[in-house]
């Protein structure tokens, strides 16, 4: 590593017209090392590296200062000498893995581009070269899949693509923005993994601009903190994350999940059961869920035969006490939104029964839907979609009490405007449109919503996901208050362990459409008994650089992937449990 | 890149709906407005601004040149041209503006429900819709016209009849992409009925497509209606429109052009009126659509 950085950035300030919205950023990358830029939207993260990509919007956009990669002011080249560097000398990785690439063109193709567009290879030298380069971020058989469109890869496998399409041309900075945060967190591990590998390998700076602390731990060698377009902290890993001096940055720090690994405890002796009891905290519960299987048909040929059926959810028990959180966790397509979707009659139930205060909801009449969909309101996890654009804000709160007779005129707006106070807006924006809210806000819209029906349970489907640290953690404790308040229980549907942790008393774990896992949060979380918890766990990102390869990283190989579409007459093999707590029951191998 | 969007709001000023909505229309559909507003105030104002009776015969003045007994020349019969542009717009807008009208109630309520929907009775609906679109908007509206005669109200019906896929394919693409939003989700979730989904969250968000559509349209019924007249199954003569005129016109084209050229011209101002509106609308409500046409 020398001395001498590959970039330096001095006294950036970028604005939109007269708005500023970067003031003043220095920072400096040396090769082979790792600068994160944390902060959380709207801070200037993203707009920072697209002025030094040169991509600012050209009218508005205006970066001033200085910008030197190599030698080389970027600020002050033209378009076309810009465009040598990008993608020559600098190359970006984006978040979203799905849009980025070309849906139409094979992967070889959009790989080989690049490298003859950067290196000027031909023919078959290109093609080993670009065949070289899948092998380089472990896709497995690079020679089939060079022939295979985008949508044939997962996700992670995607953003190696995308990583190997970074490195085709020997940068010598990557800019990576949120390039994990549309990944599950075990492949978020994988390919934080293979970035920190190749960059060893390479001697390539990094930008790795993120929210999550976590990741931070996991890569970062310096980092600078940034809020509403300028730094508050900056330092080398090890110092911020043992000695943060603004609070700004504790703040965002605590928001990483502390139980996880605390407690690796394997004394207590698992108990072998033969059928799970379905176990919650008091004498009646508010929601019982009995062997809940949720299947979609899959329909091939010309008349559209059902051939087969996705498991979805498949025997499913679990219930919720008053006053009780119980998180679902599992990463995407286990099955955890589709729970929540079936409980509420919006995705078809296959078989099963579900119970709300005792009494089993019977789907196809309709007095007891309604009544159903009195006791149970949903919190999504979009803010911005799951209010209409059009309504005002406090129709769309009157709007469902109205609908099932339940206040109306004078009684309806005062339930509305203390509904408004009591999640920490003013009722006097009642008449405001949607979009004049932050995303908090508008998530705290959609709580007193889901409240205006003084409903028993709300399930809330990744409702803080979406969200930035400092809201997210602002929204747990209302949603934790409105619970010590109002004695609502909540079925908490989320990938982000950090919330689980901080929200929920229980936790079950999901996986391919199974409970895997269930018991107390401590005894999940802090004693993991099922091979697929422990994995998910791992996986998380620590909690400070200190602890960098303590844990082992979970490996692909672990899990061979299963197909959830299954023959028409699939019968599911009988489940047995092993209990290694009061309340805590293990799924046990079949 | 949020931090884009978070900065463009923050420039944007905040006006009222409306105000923002008239300030963001460009020139060449003031233009069109002005032009379809003349006509409506022509057509209103038709007796006043007439010089001579739009059915009297004047044997003595057939095919007179435009001068100053006559401001657009006398036809065949020795009827003002320029009274029966007046009346004539009288029946063109009507006929245009109820035809699409009715077409648009029509077609957006049927494609809202095959929409949403979806299904069998998505498939019934929109195939009924592509049997009719199949059909050239003319050959369909002079079948319907020569079935059921050429009255006022029997060529609306069958202009009405011709334009109204084109608003049910339009409703029901609108509705598809609003359907799998999780704003009707979330209504779902509430136990809000259907048609309450469907009339007060969906509707707002199509309704801005659906009314660039009319306009659009609403060339294209003027269109038909002056095509109609024009092989004559519009209105009875002496009853003056447009296309007749044109008709009427195209017998002595050759001693007396201006008889179907006055008339071709009113037809090509009010469509290209209509157009107008209809494209600037259009890159007010969606700009992404601008460079595509």
């Amino acid at each position: 590593m020398s001395d001498k950085p590959v970039i330096s950035v001095k006294d950036l300030t970028i604005s939109f017209g007269k708005t500023t919205v970067v003031h003043d950023l220095s920072f400096e990358i040396a090769a082979g090392s790792t600068l994160a830029l944390v902060g959380e939207s709207g801070s200037g993260k993203s707009v920072t590296s697209l002025a030094i990509m040169g991509l600012l919007p050209d009218r508005i956009g205006h970066a001033k200062g200085s910008v030197n990669l190599e030698g080389r002011e970027l600020l002050s080249l033209s378009e076309r000498e810009m465009r040598s560097v990008r993608g020559g000398r600098v190359s970006m990785i984006f978040q979203e893995p799905m849009t980025s690439m070309n849906p139409v063109q094979r992967i070889g193709d959009q790989l080989a581009e690049v490298i003859r567009i950067h290196r000027g290879l031909r023919g078959e030298d290109l093609r080993a070269a670009a065949i070289e380069l899948l092998r380089t971020v472990r896709i497995p058989d690079p020679e089939t899949r060079m022939a295979q469109y985008p949508h044939t890869f997962s996700g992670g496998m995607r953003q190696r693509v995308m990583i190997a399409m970074a490195l085709a041309c020997d940068p010598a900075l990557i800019i990576a923005d949120e390039p994990t945060t549309a990944l599950d967190v075990t492949v978020q591990a994988q390919t934080l993994a293979l970035l920190k590998d190749l960059q060893q390998k390479t001697g390539t700076a990094v930008l790795f601009i993120t929210h999550d602390m976590g990741v931070v731990a996991e890569v970062a060698d310096h980092v600078l903190v940034m809020r509403h377009g300028r730094e508050i902290e900056s330092g080398t890993v090890h110092e911020l994350f043992s000695n943060p001096r603004d609070p700004y940055t504790r703040s965002l720090i605590e928001a990483v999940p502390s139980l996880v690994g605390k407690l690796a405890d394997d004394t207590i002796p698992a108990k072998p059961i033969e059928h799970l009891p379905v176990t919650f905290p008091g004498d009646q519960p508010v929601l019982e869920v009995n062997d809940l299987s949720v299947r979609f048909p899959v329909q091939s040929g010309f008349l559209s035969r059902t051939t087969g059926m996705v498991h979805a959810v498949d025997q499913v028990s679990f219930a919720i006490g008053k006053a009780e959180t119980l998180g679902l966790v599992g990463e995407s397509g286990s099955g955890k939104s589709t729970i929540g979707k079936a409980i509420i009659n919006l995705a078809p139930m296959h078989s099963g029964d579900i119970k709300v205060s005792g009494e089993t909801i019977n789907y196809s009449d309709p007095q007891s839907l309604a009544r159903m969909r009195r006791d149970v309101q949903m919190i999504f996890q979009d803010p911005f979609g799951s209010l209409d654009s059009r309504q005002s804000i406090g129709s769309a709160i009157i709007e469902p009490m109205k609908v099932h007779g339940l206040a109306k005129g004078r009684e309806a707006v005062e339930k509305m405007e203390w509904l408004m106070d009591r999640v920490g807006l003013s009722p006097a924006r009642s008449s405001s449109l949607p979009h004049e809210f932050s995303g908090g806000q508008r998530q705290r819209i959609c709580i007193a919503r889901a409240l205006a029906m003084s409903p028993k349970l709300i399930i809330a489907d990744e409702a803080v996901s979406a969200l930035d640290v400092t809201i997210k953690g602002q929204i747990i404790e209302l949603m934790i208050d409105l619970q010590a308040e109002l004695g609502v229980s909540y079925l908490f549907i989320s990938h982000d362990m950090g919330a689980v942790e901080r929200i929920c008393d229980r936790v079950a774990v999901m996986y391919f459409g199974e409970i895997v896992e269930i018991g107390q949060r401590e005894d999940v979380i802090g004693r993991p008994g099922h091979d697929y918890t422990q994995r998910l766990l791992s996986a998380i990102p620590i909690t400070h650089p200190n602890l960098r390869g303590q844990r082992p990283l979970p490996s692909g190989a672990v899990a061979a992937p299963r197909s959830p579409i299954k023959p028409l007459d699939f019968q599911s093999p009988p489940s047995s449990w092993s209990m290694a707590a009061e309340g805590h029951f293990i799924r046990r191998a079949v | 890149m949020s931090e884009r969007s978070t900065a463009t709001v923050e420039i944007r000023e905040r006006k009222s709906g409306f105000r923002s909505f008239v300030s963001k229309l460009n020139i060449s559909t003031w233009a069109g407005l002005i032009i379809v507003l003349a006509l409506l105030a022509a057509a209103i104002f038709a007796p006043q601004l007439a010089t001579h009776s739009p059915s009297k015969q004047n044997i003595m003045d057939q095919l007179a040149e435009p001068g100053s007994q006559y401001l657009l020349g006398a036809d065949q019969f020795g009827r003002d041209i320029w009274t029966r542009l007046l009346y004539g717009a009288r029946y063109s807008l009507t006929i245009g503006f109820f035809a699409i009208v009715v077409a648009l109630f029509a077609g957006t309520f049927i494609g809202m429900i095959a929409g949403y929907r979806g299904g069998r009775i998505d498939i019934i609906f929109m195939q009924v819709m592509d049997v009719v679109l199949a059909f050239p908007s003319l050959i369909l509206g002079l079948a319907l016209v020569a079935l059921m005669g050429a009255t006022l109200t029997n060529i609306i019906i069958a202009i009405a009849f011709t334009a109204t896929p084109a608003f049910a394919r339009i409703a029901r693409a609108g509705v598809i992409t609003q359907r799998d939003r999780e704003y009707v989700q979330a209504c779902q979730a509430m136990g809000f009925s259907g048609p309450r989904i469907l009339f007060r969250h969906i509707m707002p968000a199509i309704l801005p497509e659906v009314m660039v559509m009319a306009s659009l349209w609403m060339a294209t019924a003027v269109r038909t209606e002056a095509s109609l007249a024009f092989i004559g199954l519009g209105l009875a003569p002496p009853t003056p429109t447009w296309g007749g005129m044109v008709r009427d016109g195209f017998d002595n084209i050759l001693s007396a052009f201006h008889l179907a050229i006055v008339p071709s011209l009113a037809i090509l101002l009010l469509v290209l009126a209509f157009n107008l509106i209809g494209d600037g609308l259009r890159d007010v409500i969606d700009p992404r659509l601008k460079d595509a046409s």
